[in-house]
């Protein structure tokens, strides 16, 4: 029989107990296990930045992470961001009025890029928001709204 | 579930660590930042049957300075190393080079000791860490050893690190004064593998000769490679134009041995290397004439 591991974990506040194999990725974790499928997978293999959440408040890629290092740890994925439908994130806020999505598959990740990246870079140049999203693979828009919607979050994140 | 099934452990001590990897042997590997290993596993390429992950090991996270030199844990996170201030002062080729080395969310994870263990040739750090002649402290269960830099990196993905031994510390001796650096790299995108890469460092003497001159290559052979007679064709001179020229062709032409890949041919990445070797050389002469006046 395959051996299990428990897994206590923080998500957006909330905390989860869970036993997993050892090799489910955290990424399958959040969608499969806790039923938090905001974290988009896409090339499963640290390319495409779409799985980006924030352990402990940084920036990492889960399907990088097996859920069983998360233990003890603070997740926070796109979820965590809106307080409801109606009152969205000044960030998810400026992506809609700057048209920073289109299909929305990257989204989450980018938005989970940006969160931290704003709050220690809160007046960023374009090169240090292109820099920033160098990680993050968006294959509709072209970035340049994406651009657009970074830069008018800086402002009403102020 | 993307990886083949495997035992895990999350030791939070470098001797339990070290105990477990020599019980498990080669059916064992260390996980350090995961952000080569775990996609490698993600493929199925590689099935460690036990993965010792070494996150929760406090004691090898750190960077201190010590007189002379620096001293870095082998689990510090490359994102630390990017914002160090003390690294930034001490070593500025290291931070110079931080910023390229793959993408924000990846340095937040991946670590020192981490991409050095996996000697990639196509990475920065081995490139910086031979450039630097850091010096790299391994341990198994029964005692430590050094290891410098040069003997360290043996080949592709391949270290001179045995089965039951990990790398615990990295020793970077200080740059000395009148010393110039320079990292200079050409990726399609930014954060992705570079093409072609060069580190430079160069010291002079007081009339402004040239002491000793370092040229290391990412993504020019089977490791980090150095071009020694390029180097040494600059020593005991005061570099100009044509010296820096030689220097060039010979470390392009001569010394370094760049495969090709699906996105470049080895003849552009011997353009590359020697377009580079004149732009990192007369940045780093900049820099030690301005430590000259200092």
């Amino acid at each position: 029989m395959t051996q299990t591991y428990a897994v206590a974990v923080t998500v957006n506040g909330v905390s989860y107990k869970r036993t997993v194999e050892a090799r489910m990725l955290l990424s399958d974790f959040l969608r499969h296990e806790l039923g938090l499928t905001g974290t988009h997978v896409g090339c499963e293999h640290g390319v495409c930045g779409a799985c980006t959440i924030l352990l402990d408040g940084e920036s990492v890629r889960s399907c990088l992470m097996f859920a069983v290092q998360a233990d003890g740890h603070n997740v926070t994925t796109v979820e965590g961001l809106a307080h409801d439908r109606d009152d969205l994130h000044p960030l998810q806020q400026a992506f809609w009025e700057a048209h920073g999505l289109q299909c929305g598959y990257c989204t989450p990740g980018i938005l989970m890029t940006l969160i931290p990246f704003l709050k220690q870079t809160p007046d960023p140049t374009e090169e240090e928001i292109r820099h920033a999203l160098s990680g993050n693979l968006c294959r509709c828009t072209g970035y340049q709204h994406i651009v657009d919607a970074v830069k008018l979050a800086a402002v009403k994140m102020k | 579930m993307k990886p083949a099934p495997f035992e895990y452990y999350a030791p939070d001590s470098i001797e339990q660590a070290l105990d477990l990897l020599r019980e498990h042997g080669e059916s064992a590997r260390l996980l350090a930042g995961g952000q080569s290993l775990v996609p490698t596993m993600n493929f199925r390429v590689v099935q460690p049957g036990v993965l010792i992950d070494l996150n929760r090991v406090e004691e090898l996270k750190y960077i201190r300075e010590e007189d002379a030199t620096l001293r870095i844990g082998a689990m510090t996170r490359e994102r630390e190393l990017e914002v160090d201030p003390v690294i930034a002062r001490k070593t500025p080729l290291l931070a110079e080079a931080m910023p390229h080395v793959a993408h924000p969310q990846i340095r937040n994870r991946g670590t020192l000791g981490g991409s050095l263990a996996n000697a990639d040739p196509a990475a920065e750090l081995p490139v910086i860490m031979l450039a630097l002649r850091a010096r790299l402290k391994v341990r198994n269960a029964d005692g430590e050893r050094w290891v410098g830099a040069r003997e360290f990196f043996v080949g592709m993905f391949a270290t001179d690190l045995a089965a039951d031994e990990m790398l615990v510390e990295i020793e970077l001796p200080s740059t000395p004064p009148r010393t110039g650096w320079s990292f200079m790299e050409v990726a399609p995108r930014a954060g992705d593998y570079a093409l072609m890469g060069v580190a430079a460092l160069v010291t002079l003497d007081e009339e402004r000769r040239c002491t000793q001159a370092r040229l290391v290559y990412l993504n020019a052979g089977d490791g980090p490679v150095e071009a020694k007679e390029a180097g040494s064709a600059l020593e005991g001179k005061i570099p100009d134009a044509e010296s820096i020229n030689e220097a060039a062709e010979l470390a392009s032409q001569k010394e370094i041995n760049p495969f090709g890949n699906i996105h470049t041919s080895p003849e552009f990445q011997r353009h590359l290397a020697g377009v580079l070797t004149r732009k990192t050389l007369n940045q780093a002469l900049e820099r030690a004439q301005g430590n000259v006046l200092q």
